[in-house]
């Protein structure tokens, strides 16, 4: 076998590992009292993969996240861990960042590292993680006295403590200021290089698109759409987004486009106007023919926020 | 069970007591001040009632020293007239009184002893034979604090299992360890170890720091002690751990531990001797763990009683131990 062939094996062998599934999910179930919190949920995480869960408040996607931790017991459906039920095992190749998670007061950063550290078998250097999550500066600061986003690191670095295969991070950047949410992602970004496999739960359309390989939108327990995050887009999406200020002539000229059905939808706002078309082309002529300023113009792509409310309809809640 | 994940919780919960400063000086005054109060307020003869024992209680006319005023008379069934003696020996009687066998008991260095013997004899009790016993007065503070000692291990014990884990479970400490490889078995035996260890080296230090201060009465051994309270501890902390079980809140945990340690403060005996209750409150005393304990530590501490003599207290928390334990470890869930 020549090198340039066994290059390629060994590249397709990889692809292939890399491909395979780390967790498969089929038709779970949850119901509280009346509720259906899950309802036939069924998916695939490839290995190292970082998948996304979105979904209005309600959604059912922390339900679904915390029977995959083996925190909740579904009523039914199955979830196999590499082709095995949610074992010893799992609990000990699984990282977890909760929601909201407490730690023991009095307890310093460092301290707290070592607690989780000594409840697994097999564990990473805690140098390395106190490097990689940039937790030096407040190591030996009470857990208590820490910041918003220092907090949400040391979480991050629990979850770390045990070389997961698979890391579980629900709603990881919720409360936290956009240059703390930057730096988050940075983090995230640094496990995606180790080719961890990921699971993200997220209010924030644009964490879900700088971080995720796959996406699954869910609703009323249920999943309304799946995929990359720009086939989401591309298939259900083909047109863009003009964005005007109001004028009259600008109203006049719009009312005979849309007569026309040159435009997919026009939004009202108070001091602007915004227009889906997919010719744009078209637009812009018919503006400038009706002699209306396009300084103003601003032309954006659809966005996971756009698909997100087109398929549930609901605002986002933070 | 994991050695080195008992290990790490053990230690993360000693941390977190010890450093709560406020939560550990507390633990240390609160029982100091109650003594030192007691002893205080309970200086010196201020009860005026004298105490006498009545061996097979006659008619209250045979003889007119029953209706001198003043005296309190206690019926004594004769199975208890050795114990009784002991109390006229610790001037916890000040005489002890046998109808049918014309006899009486006073101790020699006993004040009140001596009046009630002249009143006695000046009313009817010619010609009764005096019996004298010997013994050292035992103040109430020293009768107060084997109780004490044993109350607030009570508080600490209940509360300091029962409200912490109700906490853990109510901030989301127990979900996180939950999804580690962390049993229930080995977190809870983190906890009972760490908060029976912390009980003992409060109590002692509590114990050594009121001898210092006011001295006491310590006739047994210190090793009997040491085990009456360590298993005394040991099955209050089960007892909190049943609160500890399933509770969320931490109100809830609040009311129930307070519903708990409230009518043990008040019926096993730390404050008052429960001889003049009903029967019926006698025997219920018996349920609580403290009651055992007081009645334990206070015969070794004021009657020098050896290991055999506290045997079926011992048991009892032993018994109590198990149940509670049991309970506690087979309801618990993480949320």
């Amino acid at each position: 076998m020549s090198y340039l062939a066994l290059e390629c094996w060994f590249s397709l062998t990889n692809k292939q590992i890399s491909m395979s599934s780390i967790l498969q999910v089929k038709q779970l179930h949850k119901r509280f009292d009346q509720l259906k919190a899950v309802n036939g949920v069924s998916f695939e995480v490839e290995e190292g993969m970082c998948l996304g869960l979105l979904g209005p408040n309600g959604a059912g996607k922390t339900t679904t996240v915390e029977m995959l931790e083996a925190i909740k017991k579904p009523d039914k459906g199955t979830i196999r861990y590499r082709d095995a039920p949610l074992n010893e095992e799992f609990r000990n190749k699984a990282g977890i960042m909760f929601q909201s998670t407490a730690l023991q007061d009095f307890i310093t950063v460092r301290e707290s590292l070592e607690l989780f550290q000594h409840l697994y078998p097999e564990v990473t250097e805690l140098d390395q993680i106190i490097l990689d999550c940039a937790l030096g500066d407040f190591l030996d600061q009470d857990t208590a006295s820490l910041s918003g986003g220092q907090r949400q690191r040391v979480l991050l670095a629990i979850a770390l403590v045990n070389d997961p295969d698979i890391i579980f991070l629900d709603e990881p950047t919720t409360g936290l200021d956009p240059q703390a949410r930057h730096n988050f992602w940075r983090l995230i970004h640094k496990i995606k290089r180790k080719n961890k496999t990921i699971v993200l739960t997220t209010h924030y359309m644009d964490e879900a698109y700088e971080l995720c390989d796959k996406i699954i939108i869910m609703d009323h327990g249920e999943i309304i759409a799946e995929g990359t995050p720009r086939d989401l887009l591309s298939k259900h999406f083909n047109d863009v987004v003009i964005k005007l200020q109001k004028s009259e002539k600008l109203e006049s000229a719009l009312i005979s486009l849309e007569k026309e059905q040159l435009l997919v939808s026009i939004t009202w706002h108070d001091t602007c106007v915004e227009i889906q078309t997919s010719d744009v082309n078209q637009i812009v002529k018919r503006l400038l023919a009706a002699d209306i300023s396009l300084n103003s113009m601003q032309i954006r792509e659809r966005t996971l926020y756009d698909l997100f409310l087109e398929l549930t309809g609901k605002e986002l809640r933070a | 069970m994991k050695w080195q994940r008992f290990v790490s919780v053990l230690k993360a919960r000693d941390r977190e007591f010890v450093r709560d400063r406020s939560a550990l000086a507390w633990n240390i005054i609160f029982p100091l001040l109650i003594i030192i109060g007691f002893a205080f307020a309970f200086t010196g003869d201020q009860l005026d009632q004298y105490k006498v024992g009545v061996i097979h209680q006659p008619e209250l006319d045979k003889i007119s020293f029953y209706t001198t005023q003043y005296i309190h008379f206690i019926d004594v069934d004769e199975l208890e007239k050795s114990a009784a003696i002991n109390k006229v020996q610790r001037h916890q009687l000040d005489m002890l009184l046998d109808v049918d066998n014309k006899r009486y008991w006073v101790n020699d260095s006993s004040p009140s002893g001596y009046m009630l013997e002249k009143v006695l004899a000046g009313s009817g009790g010619e010609g009764y034979q005096k019996q004298l016993v010997q013994g050292d007065q035992v103040r109430y503070v020293d009768w107060l604090i084997p109780g004490v000692l044993g109350m607030n291990m009570m508080f600490s014990a209940l509360f300091g299992v029962g409200y912490v884990v109700v906490r853990y479970r109510k901030n989301g400490v127990l979900k996180r360890l939950k999804a580690t490889p962390l049993s229930a078995l080995e977190f809870l035996a983190a906890q009972v170890v760490s908060r029976l260890w912390l009980i003992m080296a409060i109590t002692t230090a509590v114990y050594i720091g009121c001898d210092l201060l006011i001295g006491f009465t310590m006739q047994g051994s210190y090793l009997s002690l040491f085990l009456v309270y360590a298993l005394g501890a040991f099955s209050m902390i089960s007892m909190g751990l049943i609160v500890a079980a399933r509770v969320k809140s931490e109100e809830m945990a609040g009311g129930l531990l307070n519903m708990m340690s409230w009518p043990m403060m008040f019926l096993s005996g730390v404050w008052f001797s429960l001889e003049g209750l009903h029967p019926w409150v006698q025997k219920l005393a018996l349920i609580f763990p403290l009651t055992h304990i007081t009645q334990a530590a206070r015969v070794i501490m004021l009657d020098g009683a050896g290991l055999i003599a506290v045997l079926p207290n011992l048991a009892a928390l032993f018994v109590m131990s198990i149940i509670f334990l049991l309970l506690g470890v087979l309801l618990f869930r993480w949320e």
